[in-house]
């Protein structure tokens, strides 16, 4: 497809994607949301835009291969278990601090958001590789 | 106790490491250390239960019957010594015999999550985690078995991903029906429940939709259909590995579930586990004696021994369930050996077809000595490991008054003995037939018999230290009847 | 509610095993699609539906039949999930195996079965 529109388009809309898979992530734990959405969202982002231009350019755009994506997701999750690990509390248990900011309140952090930036990065790796793996042929 | 997640860890952290690494040779390195720290977690979880019977980990703090428990018994730790051993094994062997275009890691990946996923099937508590590791296990050995992607390995992987695909929808409905009679989905609140309540009727649906489903992942009878469609196409790396840990964590779910929960209505199953056992038996020592292939014999010969695995189960009395334990490790270290074996076999000759092999008891005495070895234990003759399972199900049998599989499991022995004396003599034995084209350039080096010197080493241990093995054997078959302790120890620990 | 979702996974399933019976890989797909669909709808009813109850309430130690159970959902999402995957292997699969061999019939599997 060569739509000028589209294309342009998608510059625009690239904000909005990504500032909405972050808040789909970040309100995941309390609210419906969360890492499988978001990844889902930030790699319909990519999906849309490899339908205005071409699935080689954007895969060449990238950079980044999207098996990293996975390693990296699965980092975070190992990353997020550590925190049980050294407070010797059982494994996998959610550990939250609270940063007191004078500037945007109080925010909630906790290794259970790792593991959702985790299942994040994973599920949108996947999806990037399926894309790119079945649209490899022409 | 967060020890006992390590099985499931470590795999993990490999995964991510390799993930990274692109380096075939650094991707080697890693899978063979890899997987020899994996051995010797194992090796340290199984003394540690010898010290405290059983060790239970409630992930995230969540208690049992809300929570995903962790728990890790004799079963659970043998099944995971001898697990872990094989993937040590076969991970040394895929440094020579695995050519994978896109570099090793690829192949290690995939491996790994197969480990992790056989891995969390054996130390699960709860029935949905369990379906999460075996669909793990299941993706990734789709991938394994399709390796290659050439036109053989796609279509045994075709005919691989039905059955098992089908398999694991069996298990979700079972599962979900499970949980909309009991409302809880953990094995020892399970087994809190069912064990009180007489009204087997309700239970029986699911029950009969986990054997099913268990039944395809273990092939048994009317149900093993795909591994002899599937197993020989693939690299035969990948076969050896499914052949000695896939078929196997069947036989453990079966083992867990049949002693652990469906434990009412008793006569049904274990009758419908020994008529199942029976035919199982016999009819894949049948198969496996009409066939040329050395791996098809081989795939068939696996069912033929799943039959005395599940035989050991439907006879259920701590002597029977002992001697499937032992069954069932003898059978993977040994299973898995033949196939190596083959696959050093094709590597000399070029070919896995018995027609054109030949005389290789002369050109190389030393694969002869171990292809003697793990044949021999597969057919149980005395000295070696798998006369002491024989023996032990047998006397268990005889003790029982289960005449009938008894005379079975003895005749199907005599087809066990009859197709390994097959491969024998057309293999090593006679004169290599003329029209077999050698290539003479291919060499094999010492270290490509390592780790099927491991294996062989590993059979003759068992063995020899039979009777040690067999306690701890017992011990888990004890543990396994008495669903008490395991109901205990998940549902009473404060942690 | 209950009835009409049971006689679709019913149908579901119905349906789902007339096209894995079928010879041509792509109807074989779908059938698979329609069985996971099937498996995931029978869990989620084997529950039970609650209409309209909330799954937790602050500060209220409420009987459970006037709370919707939340674990099936989650089991189903945990499904749903990994039958996307694995469709999605299986469509590369068949791709590939389309691309090897250039046909759709699963008759011609039988090279392999000597």
């Amino acid at each position: 497809m060569n739509s000028v529109i589209l294309q342009i388009a998608t510059r625009y809309l690239k904000v909005l994607f990504l500032s909405f898979a972050c808040i789909a992530v970040i309100r995941g734990h309390n609210y419906p949301g969360g890492g499988f959405i978001g990844g889902l969202l930030a790699a319909l982002y990519i999906v849309y835009s490899s339908l205005a231009f071409s699935v080689q350019q954007i895969r060449r755009q990238l950079k980044v291969k999207p098996q990293y994506y996975i390693g990296l997701g699965l980092l975070c999750a190992l990353l997020s278990f550590m925190p049980s690990l050294v407070s010797g509390a059982p494994l996998m248990k959610g550990i939250w601090f609270t940063i007191d900011s004078s500037i945007i309140g109080k925010i909630k952090l906790g290794s259970p958001l790792l593991f959702d930036f985790g299942v994040f990065f994973t599920v949108m790796g996947v999806t990037l590789l399926f894309l790119f793996t079945l649209s490899n042929h022409k | 106790m967060t020890l006992i997640a390590l099985p499931i860890l470590l795999p993990f952290m490999l995964i991510i490491v390799l993930v990274f690494i692109r380096s075939t040779f650094y991707a080697k390195i890693i899978g063979v250390i890899g997987s020899a720290l994996l051995f010797l977690v194992s090796v340290y979880l199984l003394i540690l239960v010898s010290h405290n019977e059983m060790l239970v980990l409630q992930v995230g703090g969540w208690e049992a019957p809300y929570g995903i428990s962790l728990v890790v018994d004799y079963l659970s730790s043998l099944m995971l010594l001898a697990a872990s051993f094989i993937v040590f094994a076969v991970s040394i062997y895929a440094y020579r015999f695995v050519k994978a275009k896109r570099g090793f890691s690829m192949f290690f990946i995939f491996f790994f999550a197969l480990t992790m996923g056989v891995n969390g099937a054996f130390i699960s508590g709860d029935v949905f985690n369990l379906y999460v590791w075996f669909e793990v296990m299941m993706l990734s050995s789709f991938v394994l078995i399709t390796m290659g992607a050439k036109k053989e390995q796609l279509e045994g992987g075709i005919k691989y991903l039905t059955l098992n695909l089908i398999a694991s929808l069996l298990f979700l409905a079972g599962l979900g029906l499970l949980y909309g009679k009991t409302g809880t989905l953990n094995m020892a609140h399970l087994a809190q429940i069912l064990n009180n309540d007489q009204q087997s009727i309700l239970m029986n649906t699911s029950a009969m939709l986990f054997f099913i489903a268990f039944g395809i992942k273990t092939a048994i009878f009317p149900l093993f259909f795909w591994l002899p469609a599937s197993y020989h196409t693939a690299n035969i790396t990948v076969t050896s590995l499914f052949a000695g840990i896939l078929t196997k964590v069947g036989v453990y779910t079966l083992i867990r579930f049949f002693t652990l929960f469906f434990v009412q209505n008793g006569y049904f199953w274990h009758n419908l586990l020994l008529i199942s056992a029976g035919f199982t038996m016999v009819i894949g020592g049948m198969a496996a004696s009409i066939q040329y292939d050395t791996r098809r014999i081989l795939s068939y010969h696996i069912i033929s021994q799943i039959g005395y695995m599940i035989m050991g189960l439907g006879i259920y009395t701590p002597l029977a369930i002992a001697g499937a334990i032992f069954f069932t490790i003898h059978n993977m270290v040994a299973k898995t050996n033949t196939f190596l074996i083959m696959g050093i076999i094709k590597k000399i000759k070029g070919t896995f077809y018995l027609k054109d092999l030949g005389g290789l008891f002369k050109e190389k005495p030393f694969l002869a000595i171990l292809f003697v070895i793990s044949a021999f234990a597969l057919a149980g003759i005395p000295p070696l490991s798998g006369f002491f399972a024989k023996f032990i199900l047998i006397k268990a049998g005889i003790e029982d008054k289960h005449y009938l599989i008894i005379a079975v499991a003895v005749l199907t022995s005599m087809l066990t003995l009859y197709s390994m004396i097959k491969i024998w003599n057309q293999a090593f034995l006679r004169v290599q037939p003329s029209k077999t084209k050698v290539d003479e350039r291919v060499k094999v080096a010492v270290f490509d018999y390592l780790p099927s010197a491991l294996l062989a080493l590993g059979s003759l241990m068992l063995g020899i230290l039979a009777a040690q093995f067999f306690d701890l054997t017992l011990l888990a078959a004890k543990q396994l009847l008495d669903p008490g302790i395991y109901v205990e120890a998940v549902l009473n620990t404060m942690k | 509610m209950e009835i009409l979702l049971s006689a679709l996974t019913g149908l579901l399933y119905a349906g789902g095993v007339f096209l894995i019976l079928r010879r041509s890989i792509l109807k074989f797909i779908i059938g698979i699609i329609f069985l996971s669909n099937a498996t995931n709808l029978l869990v989620f009813l084997s529950a039970g539906i609650v209409h309209g109850k909330p799954a937790f309430l602050d500060g209220v130690e409420s009987d459970s039949g006037k709370l919707a159970d939340p674990l099936p959902q989650a089991l189903v999402l945990t499904a749903i999930v990994i039958g996307f995957g694995i469709v999605i292997f299986t469509l590369a699969l068949k791709y590939k195996f389309f691309i090897t061999t250039s046909t759709n019939d699963l008759d011609q599997l039988k090279n392999t079965d000597v």
